[in-house]
């Protein structure tokens, strides 16, 4: 990846994730985090992570941010008015946050990071690669994130599914007013 | 050549067919209760009972093996033949509370055996993980499940709200976990735990500032889940709002599971860079022995009350952490003594529960010995094991970890202990103090038609007799799996034979 | 190739953004949505270190981390939907039905 391209992505991902924190709209946040995760795709792809990377935007910014997309308009969330917070809690989260990059700025540079370098094999990041992986070293993980799917159906369904002989508590209350 | 080397991943069915029951029960389970009605749910409450105690006879076969299975993901010993008992165990307790409350609180029955099962999987994962992936996936398997378990009762804004503040914070924990995955994969440039433990263990990573982050990070994740302050702001919310069943099962079953993976990855481990993160759990050790006890004492809501006594007994087992391998077994061997004795206690709490709040008032409890001597008497077992009175587990637990940490030397610690020891009787006795001495309080009703909930107490105390009148095989056995988990890893490669 | 110091720099970066969401904002939705920020974070960090190493051990942890967001999203944004239901908020400062 040519230098330029990563101060391009990089830019653009930080400027994104900002954008996620600072909207009012949840809508223009999940667009911001739709775009910071579009970014990251390209950066893995940067990386020889190709498959993962098309899996990013497929699955990641594909398929879970249009359930995130679903829920806000379920939930018709308007813009937010009024007072967002404390200024306390809002100087709190910025000083950890500045806190935590300063931190691990200072672990991750060159004198510190100390990392084996090794040249990466033919077929690095294909879909091969990744599947002998998946069916050999993380046979059990590959398994139990299958059940852990199913898992979390079954919870989403426990809390979201109409209750037996129960009306919608809004449609009650509407009646009611 | 082809990229599946199959002879690789040795396959050794024994380990997991626990593993394998509790998932195979757990689908079992939601096919069996598709057409059970939510306040019908007993029988596949006993479903639920029997099949974990197949797994539980299936995890005894474990006992005495040693090594690892599918490529280095699954640990065989001991360690974790003892905490998949008594996290199984835990879970059995679970389903015999749940039994009668689950049918009355009309809570959807299909749903919520199969999501303990599923989550007892996760916890038994933990316990028997053989890489930091494999702790990952069972940490999100349980913390997922007891997600929606706590926010099971729908109609209850107080469950509601327990289950969005677990979530909340349980996935925000996650993030700084992975963090220190991703960290300590960095520095030691693999996750399977034999390996690191190996690369650790030769010295050559030295004080790599990766590899300490890496630390740090995993120290602030592990910390939120068995709640330690000041990562502990979320349980007391979420212990109050739970369904009690459900928050009895956090208390001890999570606590099992994320201590049986906060010891395996930094006692055995991480053991050989001890000092880095020793003197971090001093410091968390200490705080939350303090937090929890201090604020236990002005809790007017029993819940709540065992919630922060939970935090303060997180803050005596990180102490064994802080004090380094040699508190290995005391640590095992005091979680053997909290499981049954908090179970025990949150039983309690449901008998004196009827339909939602009443009976959650510490004063509540007034007048309960005239009432039901029985039930009084057994919640006076728990609570002075809780405070550490002999002859009850509890004390045996406290003794031993403060006296393996004194003769570490960690002697300004165990003072602060000791002292937090003395404010936790003032709140425990108060409870005492309101059964025998008081009057007024809550009626229990028709106690003898919930066998199930009996028998739990009933079982409890008795447990949490024996295991502290007649300590010495409980403590051989911790001391057993403590130094099989060890053991096990410093030969690693000793993979096992189909 | 781009020095691995700046692309951990990168996730470090990202990470404490999605940090600083979660404690500045009060929406529900918007704190999971900063969750997400700090788990793409670490994402690029398991892919950055592996492809140093040479191991594809990093990829298949991003693989199996997806997953989980899967689920965590399905989850949580059920809950979500259930205290919705009850309470029309989505606002974290008005579930305070319990306080020490």
């Amino acid at each position: 990846m040519p230098p330029f391209l990563y101060i391009f992505l990089g830019a653009l991902a930080i400027v994104s994730a900002l954008g996620v924190i600072v909207q009012r709209n949840p809508i223009h946040s999940l667009l911001a985090l739709i775009a910071t995760l579009m970014t990251v795709a390209v950066l893995f792809i940067g990386e020889d992570a190709v498959v993962v990377g098309f899996l990013q935007i497929i699955v990641y910014a594909g398929a879970i941010m249009v359930l995130f997309l679903f829920v806000i308009w379920l939930l018709n969330l308007q813009v937010e008015t009024g007072p967002t917070g404390h200024l306390a809690l809002k100087l709190f989260g910025s000083l950890t946050a500045a806190l935590l990059a300063t931190e691990l700025f200072f672990i991750l540079a060159p004198p510190h990071l100390q990392v084996k370098f090794t040249h990466e094999p033919v077929g690095y990041g294909s879909l091969a690669s990744l599947a002998g992986k998946l069916f050999t070293d993380y046979l059990v993980a590959f398994e139990v994130t299958s059940v852990l799917l199913l898992a979390a159906v079954v919870g989403s369904v426990a809390l979201a599914r109409r209750l037996p002989g129960t009306d919608d508590p809004r449609a009650a209350r509407k009646t009611a007013s | 050549m082809s990229p599946f080397n199959l002879a690789a991943i040795n396959f050794v069915w024994l380990p997991i067919l626990p593993l394998v029951v509790v998932t195979v029960a757990a689908m079992a389970v939601l096919l069996a209760g598709v057409r059970v009605d939510d306040s019908e749910s007993e029988g596949l409450g006993l479903l639920t009972l029997a099949s974990l105690a197949v797994a539980f006879v299936f995890t005894l076969g474990i006992l005495g093996q040693y090594g690892v299975a599918f490529a280095g993901a699954i640990s065989v010993d001991s360690f974790s033949a003892f905490f998949e008992l008594v996290i199984l165990i835990a879970a059995m307790f679970t389903v015999m509370m749940s039994l009668d409350y689950a049918a009355e609180n009309r809570i959807p029955g299909a749903e919520y055996y199969s999501l303990l099962l599923f989550s007892v999987l996760g916890m038994m994962l933990m316990a028997a993980a053989g890489d930091l992936i494999v702790i990952f996936l069972g940490l999100e398997t349980m913390s997922i499940t007891v997600y929606v378990l706590a926010g099971i009762m729908r109609r209850n804004a107080k469950s509601n709200e327990a289950a969005i503040k677990y979530f909340l914070l349980g996935a925000f924990s996650t993030g700084f976990l992975l963090y220190g995955i991703a960290l300590v994969y960095g520095a030691t440039g693999t996750i399977k735990l034999g390996p690191i433990h190996d690369a650790l263990a030769s010295g050559a990573m030295g004080s790599n500032p990766l590899l300490l982050a890496g630390i740090g990070m995993m120290v602030i994740g592990f910390g939120f889940k068995v709640a330690a302050v000041p990562f502990h702001m979320w349980a007391p919310d979420v212990y109050e709002g739970a369904p009690t069943p459900v928050t009895a099962f956090m208390a001890v079953g999570v606590k099992l599971a994320a201590f049986a993976a906060f010891i395996r990855v930094f006692m055995v481990d991480f053991a050989s860079v001890g000092a880095h993160w020793q003197t971090v759990l001093w410091v968390i050790a200490a705080l939350t022995m303090t937090g929890g006890n201090l604020i236990a004492v002005v809790q007017t809501n029993i819940k709540r009350m065992l919630a922060y006594s939970a935090i303060a007994h997180a803050g005596y087992l990180l102490l064994g952490m802080a004090a380094g391998v040699r508190s290995g077994p005391a640590i095992l061997y005091y979680l053997l003594g909290y499981t049954f004795t908090n179970l025990g206690a949150f039983s309690v709490v449901i008998a004196l529960e009827r339909r939602g709040e009443a009976g959650n008032q510490i004063s509540d409890f007034r007048g309960l010995a005239a009432r039901q001597p029985l039930l009084a008497g057994a919640m006076a077992i728990f609570l002075l094991s809780l405070t550490g009175v002999p002859p009850m587990a509890g004390f045996v637990g406290k003794f031993y970890i403060f006296s393996e940490a004194l003769h570490q030397g960690y002697v300004g610690l165990v003072i602060i202990a000791v002292l937090n020891s003395v404010v936790s009787a003032y709140y425990y006795f108060y409870v005492l103090v309101a059964m025998y001495m008081q009057e007024g309080g809550v009626e229990v009703e028709r106690l003898s038609a919930r066998p199930a909930l009996v028998a739990a107490v009933g079982l409890a105390a008795l447990a949490t007799i024996l295991i502290g009148v007649y300590p010495q095989p409980y403590i051989a056995s911790a001391a057993n799996a403590f130094h099989s988990a060890s053991g096990a890893e410093g030969s690693h490669s000793a993979a096992l034979e189909p | 190739m781009i020095p691995l110091t700046y692309m951990m720099s990168l996730s470090a970066i990202i990470f404490a953004i999605g940090v600083a969401g979660v404690i500045i904002r009060r929406n529900i939705l918007v704190m999971f949505m900063s969750i997400e920020l700090m788990l793409n974070a670490v994402n690029l960090a398991f892919i950055a270190i592996g492809s140093r190493l040479g191991s594809m051990d990093g990829q298949v942890i991003v693989f199996f981390v997806m997953t989980v967001a899967a689920a965590e999203a399905a989850v949580g944004l059920g809950i979500i939907i259930s205290i919705f239901r009850n309470r029309e908020t989505v606002h974290a400062d008005d579930l305070t039905l319990m306080r020490w």
